[in-house]
């Protein structure tokens, strides 16, 4: 299968400097914090890639890079073998834009509350200078909700009924892509079903394919064809959902299985993992992950492991087999 | 069983406005034992923070409480005065939040906060308080304690600063802790640690915990018993291997039943059709009736049977037995 989105060697830097007047005072130095660090991988057409990781590990930071929300410090991502930073064909580029839609988080903050539902939908083709009529309505009906909403505003439906609109925009522009930042984590569990049912039923119908980006390993594991974890900015590991969720091979994957609530779980005493997510200002050095990690050889403590493939799975860490 | 450390009876609250009375909490009775942690779960608006904070009389105006009776180890405590209410809380109940942030005073060192919640609930002197507070720091696994008791709330992470909020409920020994959504703001690495935290302290003291959450793993693994919350009313309550696998109201079935963790290796999630209906427009009859697969003719016209504490386990007309 073909890769629609390729990344490469990803990386973002943010200068979480002081101004300058208070460095200057108190004669400190810039500060940088890399959020993305080397970060490469493949999405192939029509599947679901999910990232994974705990705060502050840049998953969010890599969804609002590939729909150019955020440029990249370096590195470079291909949308259908096409480096939209850096290609100068404008018309081949705004094509492509076209085809990747984004779905935030939290439906409450990502529609406007003065705009109809309808002409909240049909911006991302208006916006272009197509013609929607009738669009928004088709779209209300194909994610869920009825076409005689389209007159509403975004304060009259529930958290559920907004991603389903927040969905119903992503695409009114026949997107190919779909990043998903964290869809359903403001939502209660039986809402989550009826928008993770739906979101896979417009993959099927539509030919999507889904940038999944979630911190919740058990509605990755129903959503995923394949998983990256992240953690403190670097892939550590990567694989087929079903490799990984029966041999997940770094200590760090280990680690937030073994954490992860579970529904059979009764009076499970579980030994709580050690310590929390470093600094990413002053990152460990070696393997982000030594300080945390039960396994941990004065090896991991000098030298950063280079992701290696190992089986179907690709794995940074010196010990990993 | 030894005498309930809580007992909420046929609770009610209401908030009156202008188009109708809304009952945000509907009759609900319950008992935590001491040493026990009961889980209170349900989605927003069913009524689970609502009853936390009528028990710590907390409810924000115009939210009242209509009826019934709220006891803390045989006292009642839901007609005291505001001054007598400030002495129960934070002496015998302890409150745990959301968001750590909120929950601290960000100009206050955290070795002070500790401490003024000491002297206020305990007759020891200002240099006791300080080393119990630097104590209790430490139980709450914040390492360094000592030396980090003039650290401020913002130099600490989430996590940590979740300890500190521990900590402080914790400070002056109350019997029964309320934790409303203590992880949801945190990483699953910090979760895991918080959940044992809880556990632990409350087996060694024996304090009783109110667990609200929507996370039913959490719930798996950390409560004793679990309740759970539809639109205002208490739909189940039991022992939490009882309600988890073997749920007897059709909600819980649905609730259970719609979590990835339930469905796997499902190309779809179940689900439970519709939504919860908002408190100003609960339908007639038993509230989940619209939404039930079970409904009958009954269920559309009585509501539910109410669930006395210690009595039957779910509100419906048709509850499966439980299995004995």
């Amino acid at each position: 299968m073909r890769a629609l989105v390729s990344v490469r060697h990803l990386t973002r830097i943010f200068d979480v400097s002081k101004p300058w007047l208070n460095r200057l005072l108190e004669g400190k130095p810039k500060a940088f914090l890399q959020a993305v660090s080397d970060v490469s991988f493949d999405i192939e057409e029509r599947s679901v890639y999910a990232l994974v990781g705990e705060s502050g590990s840049g998953k969010s930071t890599i969804g609002k890079m590939i729909v150019h929300l955020l440029p990249p410090s370096s590195g470079a991502i291909k949308i259908e073998g096409i480096d939209l930073a850096r290609d100068s064909d404008r018309q081949r580029v705004e094509k492509i834009r076209t085809d990747i839609q984004m779905v935030f988080q939290d439906p409450y903050a990502s529609l406007n509350p003065r705009w109809r539902v309808r002409d909240i939908i049909a911006e991302p083709v208006t916006a272009r200078g197509g013609k929607a009529d009738g669009l928004a309505e088709r779209l209300l009906e194909q994610v869920g909700l009825s076409a005689a909403d389209a007159g509403k505003y975004p304060h009259e439906f529930s958290g559920g009924q907004r991603q389903r609109i927040c969905i119903a925009r992503a695409l009114a522009s026949e997107p190919k892509l779909i990043v998903c930042d964290e869809p359903t984590s403001a939502l209660d569990v039986s809402v989550q079903a009826q928008v993770l049912n739906l979101m896979s039923d417009l993959k099927e119908e539509f030919g999507l394919t889904y940038l999944f980006i979630s911190h919740d390993l058990t509605v990755v594991e129903h959503m995923a064809d394949r998983i990256g974890v992240l953690y403190l900015g670097r892939l550590v590991e990567e694989a087929p959902r079903d490799v990984l969720f029966s041999d997940p091979k770094h200590p760090y994957t280990q680690m937030l299985f073994a954490a992860a609530p579970k529904l059979d779980g009764f009076g499970r005493e579980v030994e709580p993992p050690k310590g929390e997510i470093p600094d990413p200002i002053n990152p460990p050095s070696g393997c982000a992950y030594h300080p945390r990690c039960p396994r941990a050889v004065a090896r991991c403590t000098l030298e950063r492991p280079e992701m290696r493939t190992l089986g179907d799975s690709r794995v940074a860490c010196h010990l990993a087999e | 069983m030894a005498e309930a450390v809580l007992s909420i009876r046929e609770l009610v609250v209401e908030i009156p406005t202008r188009h109708a009375v809304l009952r945000p909490v509907d009759r609900v009775s319950f008992d935590i034992a001491p040493g026990e942690i009961l889980g209170v779960v349900g989605e927003s608006g069913a009524g689970k923070s609502m009853t936390g904070n009528a028990v710590i009389g907390l409810l924000d105006r115009p939210a009242h409480i209509a009826s019934g009776e709220i006891l803390l180890n045989g006292t009642r405590i839901d007609n005291l005065t505001k001054d007598r209410l400030r002495r129960v809380r934070g002496k015998q109940i302890g409150m745990v939040f959301q968001d750590p942030l909120t929950s601290l005073n960000p100009l206050l060192p955290i070795g002070e906060q500790i401490a003024e919640t000491i002297l206020e609930h305990l007759p020891v002197s200002r240099a006791e308080a300080e080393s119990r507070a630097v104590a209790a720091l430490e139980e709450v696994g914040i390492p360094a304690a000592a030396a980090r008791i003039g650290s401020y709330p913002h130099e600490f992470s989430g996590g940590m600063r979740q300890r500190v909020v521990i900590a402080l409920a914790l400070c002056a020994e109350p019997a029964l802790v309320i934790a409303d959504e203590p992880t949801t703001a945190l990483d699953v690495s910090v979760q895991a640690q918080i959940i044992a935290l809880l556990k632990q302290l409350c087996r060694e003291r024996g304090t009783a915990v109110m667990l609200v959450t929507h996370d039913m793993g959490v719930i798996a693994e950390a409560v004793d018993r679990v309740a759970v919350m539809y639109a205002g009313r208490l739909a189940e309550i039991g022992a939490v291997r009882d309600v988890l696998t073997r749920p007897a109201h059709p909600y819980t079935t649905g609730l259970m039943a719609s979590t990835p963790l339930a469905s796997k290796g499902l190309k779809r999630l179940n689900q439970i059709p519709g939504a919860m209906p908002p408190l100003s427009r609960l339908p007639e009859g038993c509230a989940f009736h619209p939404r039930c697969p079970q409904a009958a003719e009954r269920c559309r016209k009585e509501p539910g049977p109410t669930l006395a504490a210690g009595g039957g386990r779910a509100a419906c007309w048709f509850a499966r037995e439980p299995v004995a």
